[in-house]
């Protein structure tokens, strides 16, 4: 449907936040037969969905400290298992004991993990030594648990294209610029289409507010006040995997003390800091932050001190105050779902924030049953047992070493499960590799392009992974830049948005800017600005459109 | 630790200081002739990135590497691409047999020394027509290979027979690892190195026991094995090396490159603690003549136009300067130095039949170049690219030893170098 009638129509819900919760939410929503409509201000997972750990949590970590959240945890992951397989990387993790670390915690971990319905299988350090060759030598202690590697990318897209499949509308690059309240009922949303600059109303029954931690400021547009807490968690991604397993510190959880294999890479994190709200926008990553994270780091895995880091991000956990204790001293990580008419006394409008990516699907489902409530819907959630589009029962598997894909096909698998069938392959324009590092090639640009709500680089990247490899989209964004000119029929656009496209690459190498990363970064900026003169084309097309 | 954080990135073969400069795939004689083949870069440390995450992500035409280590040359980053490539294939083949006639083209020691003794027969049978279609169709060595005419007489023989007994007579000593080629097929350049060597005053030695060097047996799967014979022969060598005080020379690039490289890099068989101590007999040569401790005196009446192709492994020790200015010491020698580039045999695979067109796609530069050189024939430092460069272009080519024997006034040299005649 083209945009303008997508406007004109009226919804039964309109859910505000393309992270995985506002995916989810549409999916679940749309398979019960609603009109969805989901907005996004930016590109689905821009906030807190893309950056994380990509763990896929067993529930462990939370089990000590909070029971209800571990067992929430561990029900999800399973399902997750089922429902999501070609998002899903089955790794199993360790939780390690260090010799700086008391030992009797193990136990208590292992007895919490027990009442969460964890399976915690305490291992030989000797064991743990062979199953993850990368890990800490120096262990005095290790349990097994059920972690995995998830890619929250996936994830959302997948669930987004179900919500789509079932009739659902999803706009990225749209802000809510104020809520349509009409005698104490929200009754849509006004729009601001960052694309083309436009503003608009859209109108539906009820308004889900799925924004995570930008939450606050919509509730505020409806006059409605929730207090979220910020916590700020920075990452680093190395060049490529030194482990198999997810490894943990069997402690109380602190700093950097998860290192997750995701995909060609693996990610160490996190930091935690509270932050004033007014800066959530602020990614940077400070120099501090690197250093905790290296120096807990190689405490997991030695081996992180000699391999080299190729980026460094950061997100911010949407913590909500729980009702009763504004004060922010009871956070909760659990999931919140506010029905406003019966907190504030403003009907149609539903909050659904707290939680984590790994519950979002059951996020959804309460936000859903909310909306159903409302609107008298009595069909019953599914989403737990649907497989999400790609991960059907006889998906293909990037594992299955008795086919002979190619490099960029067996990518393309681990990527899109099933959907990979949907890429062109049959000559060798479309086989041919736009990204090398990570196996992208012109057919699955051309099927995200098309099918996947691509309107730049940075779009492109979240659903394929051009650009995230080791060389940082030196060799591809060239490449991609020049496929999408020629969709778009807009060749001023794509060499605007490569430099867009750099310039954020860049971002992320900059707090890491050394060694072999910053070998790379002076080549990138040798190509693009001293042969190609990017910057000045830039610049003068920029001076140009000012005219 | 922590004072070492991130002062130096390690990793296998150094795959992760790639930065994806490309350099490599340009120098890529098979990614030049095929689209089938990914490049060094994608193959090595592109690919490693998904290997690790699952190995089934290992590319078959990973297979049509020629493990030239061009692509190793070319780095400006150090990494070790056809060694991350070589790594691939060995997991990949882990547990696979190899084939008939995979092991037949490996064990060029076996096949040499069973040839050996019915040399006439095997190389009338090996070059007639039936043979070499049946080779073509049941075994899938191309038709239009001939291998090498094996020797009547080996050449560790000749050495027992003829030259052992007055080695100790000498002043100085080398020993020599001859080579399957040498011992096998050209006793005739083992003989010639004695004969240059033994000029200027050096005696020269067997080892105690060398055994075929494995280059085939690592291109073809054969890993055990090439374990084997690297342990047996990184113990001859040492004890040469180590308790004779005897550098070990050589007249094959390829042996040379494996023993001293490819022992530890790929077969985990350390040879670091000797590795100086082995080393191409003109590289030898050329330093002694440098030092201005032997001299050569070459005849007067030796005229030649010859042209020298430096072999890749030989490229990737950077040794090939050693043999050019060693052959320019030959007055009569007008030597046309061949811009570098692969010939396509490497070693065994161009013998397989489907290898065959890609090989001499891929030689096809060399040879316009060796006939735009207008020479009589021509001269490297590998066996593998003489025979493919015979097949060719139909002109000669010889190692630098032999030539360096042929041109040589032995008498006069042995005077100079104060010898006895």
């Amino acid at each position: 449907m083209v945009t303008n009638e997508i406007y004109k129509k009226e919804y039964d819900v309109i859910i505000i936040g393309g992270g995985a919760t506002g995916a989810g939410t549409a999916r679940d929503c749309a398979l019960r037969g609603l009109s969805v409509l989901l907005v996004e201000r930016d590109d689905y997972s821009t906030g807190a969905t893309g950056r994380n750990h990509g763990l896929m949590h067993s529930g462990a970590r939370y089990a000590v400290t909070d029971g209800e959240s571990a067992a929430e945890c561990i029900k999800e992951n399973m399902i997750l298992r089922r429902i999501a397989r070609h998002c899903v990387e089955e790794t199993d993790g360790l939780f390690i004991t260090l010799p700086e670390d008391d030992l009797a915690y193990q136990q208590t971990f292992v007895e919490a993990c027990g009442r969460a319905g964890i399976r915690a299988e305490v291992i030989a350090p000797d064991e743990a030594r062979a199953i993850e060759p990368s890990v800490n030598p120096d262990l005095i202690g290790a349990v097994r648990i059920p972690d995995a590697a998830i890619d929250p990318f996936r994830l959302t897209v997948a669930n987004l294209l179900d919500a789509r499949i079932n009739g659902a509308e999803t706009l990225n690059h749209h802000e809510v610029e104020g809520l349509i309240v009409n005698q104490g009922r929200a009754e849509g949303v006004k729009l601001h289409n960052k694309l083309n600059g436009e503003h608009v109303e859209v109108r539906g029954k009820v308004v889900v507010n799925a924004a995570g931690i930008w939450g606050q400021r919509i509730a505020k547009m409806a006059g409605v006040n929730i207090s979220m807490f910020p916590a700020r968690g920075a990452l680093l991604i190395f060049g490529h995997r030194v482990n198999r397993m997810v490894i943990n510190r069997c402690r109380k959880p602190a700093n950097a003390d998860i290192l997750v294999p995701d995909d060609t890479v693996c990610v160490i994190g996190t930091t935690s800091d509270r932050i004033p709200i007014e800066t959530v926008d602020d990614m940077r990553v400070t120099r501090e932050e690197v250093d905790v994270l290296l120096k807990e780091g190689i405490k997991l895995a030695p081996s992180l001190a000699t391999t080299r880091v190729i980026r460094a991000y950061a997100g911010v956990r949407p913590l909500v105050a729980s009702d009763d204790d504004p004060s922010g001293r009871s956070i909760s990580r659990g999931i919140v779902c506010l029905d406003h008419a019966k907190r504030d006394g403003l009907e149609g409008f539903i909050t659904i924030t707290g939680g984590k990516m790994m519950t979002y699907r059951l996020m959804g489902e309460i936000a859903t049953n909310a909306v159903c409530a409302k609107l008298g819907n009595s069909k019953p959630c599914i989403t737990a047992t649907l497989p999400l589009p790609g991960s059907e029962d006889d998906a293909p598997s990037q594992s299955d070493a008795t086919k002979r894909y190619s490099f960029g096909e067996r990518a393309a698998i681990g990527r899109h499960g099933s959907l990979a069938a949907r890429i062109e392959k049959d000559n060798d324009i479309d086989n041919a590799l736009v990204c090398e590092c990570e196996g992208v090639t012109v057919g699955e640009i051309k099927y995200a392009v098309h099918q996947l709500h691509v309107q730049n680089l940075v779009n492109l990247r979240r659903r394929t992974r051009v650009g995230m490899g080791t060389c940082q989209g030196k060799l591809c964004s060239c490449r991609a830049a020049s496929l999408l000119g020629e969709f778009n029929h807009d060749v001023k656009r794509a060499q605007k948005d490569l430099a867009t496209f750099l310039d954020e690459r860049w971002k992320g190498m900059r707090p890491v800017a050394w060694g072999d990363t910053l070998r790379e970064a002076q080549l990138t900026a040798a190509i693009y600005e001293g042969l190609c003169g990017l910057d000045q084309a830039v610049s003068t097309q920029r001076k140009e459109d000012e005219q | 630790m922590a004072e070492r954080m991130q002062l130096c990135n390690i990793s296998d073969n150094n795959f992760e200081q790639c930065t994806k400069c490309s350099i490599c795939t340009t120098v890529c004689p098979v990614a030049a002739v095929t689209t089938d083949y990914p490049g060094p870069k994608q193959a090595g440390p592109d690919g490693e990135r998904y290997r690790l995450k699952d190995h089934a992500y290992y590319d078959k035409a990973l297979k049509l590497c020629l493990n030239c280590k061009r692509c190793e040359v070319a780095c400006p980053s150090g990494v070790n691409i056809a060694d991350i490539i070589q790594h691939a294939r060995m997991k990949a083949g882990e547990g696979q047999r190899a084939s008939l006639r995979d092991t037949m083209l490996a064990n060029t020691d076996l096949l040499g020394m069973v040839a050996n003794l019915v040399a006439p027969v095997a190389n009338a049978t090996l070059g007639l027509a039936p043979t070499k279609l049946v080779m073509d169709s049941v075994m899938a060595i191309d038709k239009h290979r001939t291998f090498p005419a094996y020797s009547r007489t080996k050449f560790t023989t000749w050495f027992k027979r003829h030259a052992a007994k007055e080695q100790d007579a000498y002043p100085n000593h080398v020993s020599y690892f001859h080579g399957c080629y040498v011992n096998y097929n050209f006793p005739k350049l083992g003989q010639d190195l004695v004969k240059l060597m033994n000029a200027v005053g050096y005696g020269v030695h067997l080892l105690d026991k060398e055994q075929c060097c494995g280059v085939a047996l690592i291109a073809n799967g054969l890993y055990k094995q090439a374990k084997r014979q690297a342990r047996t022969n990184a113990d001859s060598i040492r004890k040469s090396v180590k308790d004779d005080h005897l550098t070990v020379l050589t007249t094959s690039s390829s042996c040379t490159f494996n023993l001293r490289d490819e022992y530890p890099s790929l077969l985990g068989v350390d040879t670091s603690d000797v590795r100086d101590g082995i080393m191409i007999a003109t590289r030898f040569i050329y330093n002694l003549v440098d030092e201005e401790k032997i001299k050569l005196i070459f005849k007067q009446d030796f005229k030649k136009r010859m042209a020298y192709h430096t072999a890749c492994h030989m490229q990737r020790m950077g040794w090939q300067l050693y043999s050019i200015e060693l052959l320019r010491r030959i007055p009569g020698l007008d030597l046309q130095v061949l811009e570098q580039e692969c010939c396509g045999i490497s070693g065994t695979y161009g013998f397989k039949k489907e290898n065959y067109e890609r090989s001499q796609a891929i030689g096809s530069i060399l040879f316009k170049h060796i006939e735009d050189a207008k020479v009589e024939a021509v001269i490297t430092d590998c066996e593998t690219c003489k025979w493919q460069i015979e097949m060719s272009t139909g002109l000669p080519v010889e190692n630098p030893i032999s030539v360096l024997a042929d041109a040589l006034d032995v008498e006069a040299t042995r005077r100079a170098n104060g010898l006895q005649i």
